[in-house]
Formats: C-alpha cells, sequence, structure tokens
C-alpha cells in the first residue's frame, strides 16, 4: 500500500430509497478488497422513510472513529442537489463533490410552503469546492437501466480512490444480481469516465 | 489482500454470528432499532431457535425459561425495550441461569429512531448484572461469546449494550467456530433458586451480593479492560464507541479501554488515575463512569466538559478537552427546507388521519410508522410516549375530563403495538366502563423498524404460516361490543365510521385494515394509478392537504394560470406523478372537481 493514501474519508447522502446503502457497500468491498481497514456508518430506521439519508466510509491501515468530522471529507457523493447543500459543513476547499443533478421535492416544498433553492451548483462552486455534476438517471437510462444511476454515481467517485478499475469489476460481478452485472459494470464505466477515471 | 478471512459485518450481523459461535440454542426479541438485525440474521444459522415475540417482556422470559432448561439463551432489545423487560430482569439476577444467558441492549444516543435518550448502562448497576460494552463489530461478536461464559461462570444473566454507533457500523469482522454447550440441557428442579418466593429470594440476595463482589475480582484481570500506555499528561477512561473517539482525538495519550463497564475494576482505574496528571472520562449520555470513578474518591474531569445530550464524535471530544485545536470547518449550516421521513405514497394510514384531522379530535397516538402523521401537513397526532400509551393516555383523558371530551379524544395505534402492549390497556377501558374509540391501523406487518412479521401476519420469524390473531375477535371477547373492521383507503365510510362511534356511549374499536404498500406481494401487484387532469383543477389543495409523497403543488403566477385557462387568482394547481403513485385512490376521494382520474390499464 506503500503508493495509496494512508486514509481517507467518504460521505454518501441523498434520499430514502435512492440506493445510497448498496453504492455505500459496494465502494467498501472495494476498499476491504485493497487490504484497507474500513468503518461504515449508517442510520437506519425512521431515518429511512423518504427522509434524508447518510452514510459514512472511512478507510485507513487502522479506522477508529465511524464519523467524519465536519469538514473532514475527501469524497462526498450527493445522489440529490439539495443534499448536497445540506451536507457541505462536511465538506472542506479540497473535498472532490459528486452531484447527481435529480431533484427530489422535500414535503415543504411539494405542498408549496417552500421554495426548492434555485441555483445550488452554482452555489457550492461559488464557495470553491470542485463539482462534479452528473445527471445519474440520464446516464443510467442510457445504458439501459435507470435504477443503475447509484453505480454510475460509484464509478464517478472511484476515480478519486487510488484503487484499481479492476477491484470494483470484482466486486460489482461478485454483488450485484445475475443478469444485471453487465448493465451495472457499464453504468460504473460511465460514472468513472465522467470524473476522468482510467477505464 | 491482509485481511483474507475477515468478513465485513455491521454490528449486529456480528452479534448474531457471535449468538451462533456462542453455541446459542434460544434466541427471542422484539424489533427496535437498532437492535432489530441480530434476530434478522441469527435466524439463518443452523441449530438456533429464533422467535419475534410480541414485547419484550416475553421475550426475556422464554430466553430465561431456555436458560433454566439448560441451553444458551439470548433476548435482544432496544433501550426503551429494556424498560418493558425490567421485570423479569431484576428477579432473573436473583435466580442466575443454567445455560449462559445474555441479553443485548440496544441504545439510542441521539434518538436517531427513538424517543427518548436513556442510558441503560444504569440498569446494569441497578438489576447488580454484569454488563460488556464493545466498541465495533469485530469485539462486539467476541464479546457475545465472553457474555456467555461470564453468565455461566457466574451464574448471572449478562448484559451487552451497544449503541446506534456499533450496532449499524460495518467493519471486519474475523469468524471462529461454533461453541459446544457448556452445560446438560434438560430439566433440574431447584425451587430456592428459581422460585422467587420471599423465603428464597432472601437468600439469593446475598448470593447476589457476593456474586458482584466476584465480579468485582473478574473485572481486575480481564483482558476485556486494558490499560493503553500512551505520552503525555492526559489519561482518558471510555468504553463503547466513546473509547474509538478518544483515540481518533488524542491518538498518543494514555488510555483506559473498558470493555466490561459494569461492574468496575476500582484497583485498575485507581493505578491508571495515579499514573496520569489530568484523568477524563469520556463517555456518551449519562455521568455513569463518572459518577461511580468519583465515588471511589479518584478526581477526575468528564461532564463538566463532555456533553451529556447526543451522540459524540471524535471533533466534539477533542474541542472540549482542548478547544480551538481542530482544523476550522469551512462551511457553516445551510438554511435549506428540511427533508423529514414521510408516510410512503398509497401508505394506507394517511387517510384515517386526514379524517381525524377534519373531526379536530384530540389523537393520543403511538408508536410506528403512523407517529409520522404528527408531522405537517398532516399533523394529527397529539401524544405519543410509549409502545402502547395510546389507549391508556385516551382512557385516562375521558375519565378526566367526562361528558365534556365525549367524542373528542381517540386512541390510534398499529397492528404489532397492539399486540405488544395495546391489550391490556384495552382491557382496562372495557372493565371500567370506558368510553373511548380506539383505531387499530392493521397493515399486516410490523413496518417502522423494517418489515417484521408479529402475531397478527400469519407467519414467524423463520416465514413458517401460523396461526393469525383475529383483533375483531380479541377485542369483542374481552368486552367490547362495538368493533368495526373498514378500508381505510375508502375514506368516504373511513369518515362515517368514526364519525359513528365517536357518538357512541360506550367504548368501540375500527380495525383500518390494508396491507403496508413495502409488503411484497402488495408492491407486485398490478394496479391502476391515478393522474392529474389539470384542466379540472382549481387549486382547492384538498389533496394535497393529506401529504403524498406522489402528489406536489405547482405554483402559478396570474399570468400563468391565465394562460392555462384558469382563473387568474388561481394560486397553482396539483400535479400527480404517475410513476411513485400507488394507486391507493385516497386523493381520488377527496377531490370534488373531477381533477384526479383513474388509469384505465394497471401498469
Amino acid at each position: 500500500m506503500s503508493q495509496m493514501p494512508k486514509d481517507g474519508s467518504i460521505l454518501f447522502c441523498g434520499v430514502g430509497g435512492q440506493g445510497i446503502l448498496l453504492a455505500s457497500e459496494i465502494t467498501s468491498y472495494a476498499l476491504v478488497a485493497a487490504g484497507y481497514d474500513i468503518k461504515k456508518s449508517e442510520v437506519h430506521g425512521m431515518a429511512q422513510r423518504g427522509g434524508s439519508v447518510e452514510a459514512h466510509l472511512r478507510y485507513g491501515e487502522k479506522v477508529y472513529s465511524p464519523l467524519i468530522e465536519p469538514g473532514g471529507a475527501d469524497i462526498v457523493v450527493a445522489f440529490e442537489q439539495l443534499e448536497a447543500l445540506r451536507y457541505m459543513p462536511y465538506m472542506n476547499k479540497n473535498t472532490n463533490v459528486v452531484v447527481n443533478t435529480q431533484k427530489i421535492l422535500p414535503p415543504s416544498v411539494a405542498t408549496g410552503l417552500e421554495s426548492y433553492p434555485e441555483g445550488i451548483l452554482d452555489r457550492l462552486r461559488e464557495n470553491g469546492l470542485e463539482i462534479h455534476a452528473i445527471d445519474a438517471f440520464l446516464v443510467a437510462g442510457e445504458v439501459g437501466e435507470p435504477r443503475t444511476a447509484n453505480m454510475v454515481l460509484v464509478g464517478a467517485l472511484s476515480s478519486f480512490l487510488p484503487l484499481d478499475k479492476n477491484i470494483f469489476t470484482a466486486i460489482i460481478q461478485d454483488r450485484v444480481k445475475k443478469g444485471f452485472v453487465e448493465v451495472n459494470l457499464k453504468a460504473f464505466d460511465r460514472g468513472r469516465e465522467l470524473t476522468g477515471g482510467k477505464t | 489482500m491482509s485481511d483474507s478471512g475477515k468478513l465485513l459485518m455491521s454490528g449486529n450481523e456480528a452479534l448474531a454470528l457471535g449468538a451462533y459461535e456462542a453455541g446459542v440454542g434460544v434466541a427471542s426479541a422484539y424489533p427496535g432499532t437498532p437492535s432489530t438485525e441480530i434476530l434478522e440474521n441469527l435466524v439463518g444459522y443452523e441449530g438456533v431457535y429464533c422467535e419475534w415475540a410480541p414485547n419484550e417482556k416475553v421475550a426475556l422470559e422464554v430466553a430465561l425459561g431456555a436458560s433454566l432448561a439448560g441451553v444458551r439463551a439470548l433476548a435482544t432489545m432496544k433501550h426503551v425495550g429494556l424498560n418493558v423487560a425490567a421485570d423479569p430482569l431484576f428477579t432473573a439476577a436473583y435466580t442466575g441461569v443454567r445455560g449462559g444467558l445474555v441479553i443485548i441492549n440496544a441504545d439510542d444516543p441521539s434518538m436517531h429512531s427513538s424517543q427518548n435518550e436513556q442510558d441503560n448502562r444504569n440498569y446494569a448497576f441497578a438489576a447488580k448484572l454484569p454488563m460488556l460494552e464493545p466498541s465495533d463489530p469485530d469485539e462486539a461478536k467476541e464479546f457475545l461469546k465472553r457474555a456467555y461464559e461470564i453468565s455461566e461462570q457466574f451464574d448471572t444473566p449478562g448484559l451487552l449494550r451497544t449503541t446506534s454507533r456499533v450496532a449499524h457500523v460495518k467493519g471486519l469482522v474475523r469468524p471462529g467456530e461454533r461453541a459446544a454447550a457448556g452445560v446438560e440441557p434438560g430439566i433440574t428442579k431447584d425451587p430456592r433458586k428459581t422460585v422467587m418466593l420471599p423465603g428464597h429470594a432472601r437468600l439469593r440476595r446475598v448470593e447476589i451480593e457476593e456474586r458482584m463482589g466476584r465480579l468485582r475480582e473478574l473485572a481486575e484481570t480481564t483482558d476485556l479492560n486494558r490499560i493503553e500506555p500512551g505520552s503525555g499528561t492526559m489519561g482518558f477512561i471510555a468504553s463503547g464507541v466513546s473509547y474509538l473517539y478518544v483515540k481518533e482525538a488524542f491518538p498518543d495519550a494514555s488510555v483506559l479501554k473498558l470493555g466490561m463497564c459494569w461492574p468496575l475494576p476500582e484497583g485498575m482505574i485507581r493505578e491508571f488515575a495515579s499514573g496520569v496528571e489530568k484523568l477524563y472520562i469520556v463517555e456518551e449520555l449519562d455521568p455513569f463512569l463518572e459518577t461511580h470513578i468519583k465515588a471511589m474518591g479518584i478526581a477526575c474531569t468528564g461532564k463538566e466538559k463532555i456533553p451529556s445530550i447526543g451522540e459524540l464524535n471524535a471533533r466534539t471530544v477533542r474541542e472540549a478537552i482542548m478547544p480551538g485545536t481542530s482544523e476550522a470547518a469551512s462551511f457553516e449550516p445551510v438554511d435549506i427546507p428540511m427533508r423529514p421521513p414521510n408516510m410512503c405514497p398509497g401508505c394506507p394510514h394517511r387517510g384515517i388521519f386526514h379524517v381525524l384531522r377534519k373531526h379536530k379530535v384530540f389523537v393520543s397516538g403511538d408508536i410506528g410508522c403512523y407517529t409520522l402523521a404528527a408531522l405537517p401537513p398532516l399533523q394529527a397526532m397529539d401524544t405519543c410516549v410509549c409502545m402502547g400509551a395510546s389507549v391508556g393516555i385516551a382512557h385516562g383523558m375521558d375519565k378526566a375530563l367526562g361528558a365534556e371530551v365525549k367524542g373528542k379524544v381517540v386512541g390510534v395505534i398499529g397492528d404489532s403495538t397492539f399486540m405488544h402492549s395495546g391489550i391490556t390497556g384495552l382491557i382496562n377501558i372495557a372493565y371500567n366502563k370506558g368510553i373511548s374509540t380506539i383505531i387499530i391501523l392493521d397493515n399486516r406487518i410490523t413496518a417502522m423498524t423494517g418489515h417484521q412479521q408479529n402475531p397478527v401476519t400469519g407467519f414467524t420469524l423463520s416465514g413458517e404460516p401460523t396461526t393469525e390473531v383475529d383483533i375483531e375477535a380479541l377485542c369483542k371477547a374481552i368486552g367490547i361490543k362495538n368493533v368495526q373492521t373498514i378500508d381505510p383507503h375508502d375514506i368516504p365510510t373511513a369518515r362515517k365510521v368514526v364519525q359513528e362511534e365517536l357518538e357512541r356511549d360506550e367504548p368501540s374499536v375500527i380495525i383500518t385494515k390494508a396491507p403496508c404498500v413495502l409488503i411484497p406481494e402488495h408492491r407486485n401487484k398490478k394496479r391502476a394509478r391515478y393522474f392529474t387532469k389539470e384542466e379540472n383543477c382549481v387549486g382547492c389543495r384538498q389533496c394535497i392537504s393529506i401529504g403524498c409523497p406522489s402528489i406536489s403543488w405547482v405554483p402559478l403566477t396570474p399570468e400563468e394560470a391565465a394562460a392555462k385557462g384558469y382563473k387568474e387568482k388561481q394560486k397553482g394547481h396539483s400535479l400527480i406523478d404517475s410513476v411513485i403513485c400507488d394507486g391507493c385512490g385516497q386523493c381520488f376521494h377527496l377531490c370534488k372537481f373531477d381533477a384526479i382520474q383513474k388509469e384505465e390499464e394497471p401498469a
């Protein structure tokens, strides 16, 4: 592991039902396969019913705390635009931020009591953050299965990890339901290309 | 790969593996976040009988029975579940065990999915029982096995405490072999030990004190507790996940890690304290360790600096002890619309709360997905305290205010919660001539904790068909004469039936029976969805008022309204997202303008 960064923290955030746990799971297995210790923290139960969902993934030679500190995320993957803004306190100027441009209206917006903030990506960029905006649904649709949007995002974040693409390929082959492996691999590749990763 | 052979597991998955490796033969539980997945995983292992009990008290009694039969037994529950099981717990401390007996208790600091933030380490102190506290999944598995050894060696039930950040954290776990039983299973009669008549209990009472003495000796020598020498003048005492935050925040400091958080190793603590200049106790929630360490006359700093509310993290710990030493955060939280959890599209609970809101009744609520009805836009719940409380609270209000509140108070409880603790409250209403109306929301599953079977669903934890409690017959058998079962999606009928029952001078029960939309048999059923016929919408917002995620409000300027052919003053129109619409038809019943219509072909 001599050339690898010693450790890192990845924050996954989005809305319950978007496939965040599977995405964080695939990433976890890839890091473990590369020889890292990992800790991943999730919140279950009430928080899942369409609410804001987060998963903290930390890796290194030996990981203690399961939680990322504010400002401590090296990579943030926001599965929804508004959630990128909500989890900004976990970012710092060097964080690689992958944002799915999908918008899911929170209840107060859907019922007309509040409005969905405009120009979220610009706001993030104005704060000096490097934003990788991806329409994961569109990309997933192009590879033939809209439900692989989460794998597009795993592909996108993989470009910022010191892991060979083959590690992810093996994990996806191992962990994804038979019959969906090919389309998930394609989704992963497209996501990885979009953030400039080697394919 | 340096970690070959290790498994990536959550704390709860690791505890299931630990129970299997420990040779557990019987496990009983009531689901509760963050403990539920332990039995859901354990049921997958060969040779372990697993069941969902109707509540935690029953679960612990079942486990105690198995233990007395000489079989290693497990009961799991969330922190508030141990309140329910506290009755058998305190006296099981007297009877002791035959086969090892462990209770896994999952606390929920920060209340991610709970109604309170109690610190159940206090139960170990109060019930005079040993408690182990792992820091991560690998320790969770190992500590559970150790807990069984301690239980059998010291003839005591053992407690193992997790918190959300142990139960729901994934990490690498080293699997082991399943142990052979340490005790011969069978029936043994020993009434002086297991019949807690006062005369017997007085003898056992003495034994408990002697046992605690022996456990204190164990605490001094066990490798569950260890001193990690470091540099500098500060020393930390911590257990559970707090230990990890200390290691992260102060990697070079000396630490006394307590894997056994009760009883405490006084000698070891004194030795550690004497070797450091400044002693800090880092723990979430109550000053449990701190109080008992201070009672030893040892100077230390704890809650004076460490927050007692909510979870800790490495930053909180670092900043509490050495303010200003963490890297400054770059960004402050932004004020944006919140995204609270919401009932699913097609949820059978939604309509009945819409009806209750329209009736302007006081809704005595309970624990489950339907507690979300307290949030806007439904805002139709006025109390939520503990499992089953809805029934007793409704009756109490009726008795307190008499004719004044006639027809103005309703108790609402889910099927699983009713089985857990609602039945006795309902018997009380019938017996004491109450007049309350209780609505039982029967969605055929324990939904909030992630879909567990219960006595009304007709299936066991292992998926086998079983007898199904007939809620209607049960209510009648205990003396409730007026019991009606309705389809909650049919809002006009629900409205009529609620009105009828509220007017009665007798107690009544309304059972709203429709499956949770996440039950696979329901999900896979083809059914027609609804769509908005926009030209008919007048913007009355009736359909919006039920808060379905598939219906949204599209605001319009006067020009936009006019361009769409609406009156200029129409502020907007509603729009159904047919992709996520579940086809329940509740909104259809609310629309008086034919603006919501059903698709012809099921999709």
